[in-house]
């Protein structure tokens, strides 16, 4: 009762759909230039890792994935603390302004990355921010605070009240409350924040290319740059457009039982 | 679930306003400032009042005629991944497998698009899209069509909506399944000795339970498809011509391309305010479903008690006997 006809043809060919276009860039980055440019091949027929040595052994390559990583460890850190806290106050009391506030806060989540850009420029350059991982890290924290918010609220609403009063009665200080109770029960609810956080910081490219010049570019950033100075090096461009997607790949699959109910942002 | 007024709460929400204004309301205050001059270079500005505001909402103009047709473009652009994107997102979630491994293989290969930056997703279909090493254009061509997405305005157009559909449709099929996955099963039996056929299922039960999630996957997709930019970017660059220069690119462009401080800040307030002004209307909606939910909710237990399910049948039969 729960699907439609032909369910498994139909979730078939979508899953052929979004796999096809990965799996041409993966052949991609295995094929040799030549090979990419004067046959249409649907395998690689003479396979090669030169293009995947080349990113591991070149600084300006990998050091790109090192700079990526850092300021989305970093963003996903802060946004997940001040998120968290927030989150409990929105859930369980009422005060001056919270409405609004959390429009105002949802509304920042919408708000569009061009529109940032330059004043994001400006700002970070003058308290000499520019060009370090801070600056990104706390670039994105205008769409991923408000998320985390937003899917943490969810979560702590789902605890029954009575555990708060409960702690408070055997003489538990917030705090501590709140470190030795509250987060343990909604772990699962933090790691799927977590995860948003991740995701949509690791997709970004407009602010992080922006913000940054030499020390903390991006990866995305470095793919855009090299492709337009050396003439189209298609095996090399597919194998770096491969490896961005390990991470997210890897994260997928630790918060899988997650995912769904991550989605519905905690709430359904 | 009454919540108790404390003041005090502001402490703890104290960290969140000060991160969000510091990098919302900071720059936003640089934006109106430029929004409000002009300059000669060399950091000298002078008072313009509403000029640039003017000129941006005259088509007669260069700078109006520019946003008014990218803003045209991506409320097109918009509508047409929505109407793609939402009905083929509830299909795909209704087809999820019910249990076993191919759940999490299925949800992984859904999520999948999700996490790849959106430069890469621009390049994995710039790369698939093209004639000469790409598989679609490669295919396309040898089958008679032809396609080739940088001089054709409608391949142009073509790619970059699959494209979207291509990254995007997971999400909207995730929050349809984690909205199906919340009807308990007792409804489906209940359907089932009702003898209630798949469509009357799909109508009277898995809508309504899925109402809140494809609000969310509408605003969602909106608000992403209208502030859209690296995608197209990477693909078409806005080409050919203008014909994907959507709102976004054309205020980078101004901004950091042209370095015209006036004309782009006053287009991203104005694009600020409509995005503003569509979120309110999301909420209110969202906000109203949920107090309307919460009232059914508590009238609803007297009505409704689970075991009542194999009752039912008890009055379909009635009139039966009446007519015998």
């Amino acid at each position: 009762m729960h699907s439609i006809p032909g369910r498994r043809l139909i979730m078939g060919l979508f899953l052929v759909f979004l796999l096809l276009p990965i799996y041409w860039l993966v052949n991609m980055s295995f094929k040799t230039n030549s090979e990419i440019v004067s046959t249409m091949t649907l395998w690689p027929h003479t396979p090669t890792l030169q293009h995947y040595k080349r990113i591991f052994t070149d600084e300006s390559w990998y050091s790109g994935y090192i700079n990526s990583l850092e300021y989305v460890v970093l963003n996903t850190v802060i946004s997940i603390s001040v998120a968290l806290p927030a989150a409990y106050a929105f859930s369980r009391y009422r005060f001056l302004g919270d409405k609004h506030l959390f429009f105002w806060l949802l509304s920042n989540r919408m708000a569009p990355a061009a529109v940032y850009a330059l004043p994001f420029f400006n700002l970070y350059s003058a308290i000499g921010l520019f060009d370090t991982p801070w600056a990104v890290a706390l670039a994105h924290c205008i769409f991923n605070v408000p998320l985390a918010v937003w899917i943490l609220e969810g979560f702590v609403s789902g605890v029954p009240r009575e555990i708060d009063e409960t702690a408070f009665l055997d003489g538990y200080s917030f705090p501590r409350f709140f470190i030795k109770i509250l987060v343990p029960l909604i772990a699962s609810g933090i790691g799927v924040a977590a995860f948003f956080c991740f995701m949509f910081s690791w997709v970004e490219l407009l602010l992080a290319r922006t913000l940054t010049s030499v020390h903390a570019k991006p990866i995305a950033a470095i793919m855009t740059r090299t492709v337009s100075a050396s003439g189209m090096d298609w095996g090399l461009l597919a194998a770096a457009g491969v490896l961005t997607i390990i991470p997210g790949a890897l994260v997928i699959w630790f918060v899988r039982n997650y995912i769904a109910r991550g989605f519905a942002l905690g709430r359904v | 679930m009454d919540k108790t007024v404390n003041q005090k709460a502001w402490f703890l929400v104290l960290p969140v306003f000060l991160v969000v204004a510091f990098s919302a309301v900071l720059p936003l205050m640089t934006v109106v400032n430029y929004s409000m001059q002009d300059t000669f270079g060399n950091n000298q500005f002078f008072w313009n009042g509403v000029g640039w505001f003017k000129e941006l909402l005259d088509p007669s103009t260069d700078l109006g005629g520019r946003f008014l047709a990218s803003l045209g473009r991506n409320l097109f652009f918009s509508m047409v991944i929505l109407a793609i994107e939402v009905p083929l997102g509830i299909v795909v979630a209704l087809s999820m497998p019910r249990e076993g491994w191919t759940v999490a293989a299925c949800l992984i290969i859904l999520a999948l698009p999700l996490l790849i930056p959106w430069n890469v997703v621009g390049t994995i279909w710039q790369i698939f899209g093209r004639p000469d090493i790409g598989l679609l254009g490669y295919v396309l061509n040898a089958i008679g069509i032809d396609y080739n997405y940088v001089s054709n305005e409608v391949d142009a157009w073509l790619t970059v909506i699959v494209m979207d559909v291509w990254h995007w449709t997971s999400l909207v099929a995730l929050l349809c399944y984690a909205g199906l996955k919340s009807i308990p099963d007792a409804y489906y039996q209940a359907a089932q000795i009702d003898g209630a056929s798949r469509w009357a299922v799909f109508k009277a039960i898995q809508l309504p339970k899925m109402n809140r999630v494809l609000l969310i996957a509408v605003l969602l997709r909106f608000m992403d498809s209208f502030m859209i930019y690296t995608e197209p970017f990477v693909v078409t660059g806005g080409g050919p011509g203008n014909s994907t220069t959507f709102v976004s690119i054309e205020l980078v462009k101004i901004a950091l391309g042209q370095f015209d401080l006036g004309k782009a800040a006053a287009l991203s307030l104005v694009y600020n305010l409509i995005i503003l002004i569509v979120c309110w209307i999301f909420y209110t909606v969202m906000t109203n479903a949920g107090v309307e939910r919460k009232v059914q909710a508590e009238s609803e237990p007297a009505v409704e008690p689970k075991p009542s399910a194999a009752l039912k049948p008890v009055p379909a039969l009635k009139p039966k006997e009446g007519v015998a």
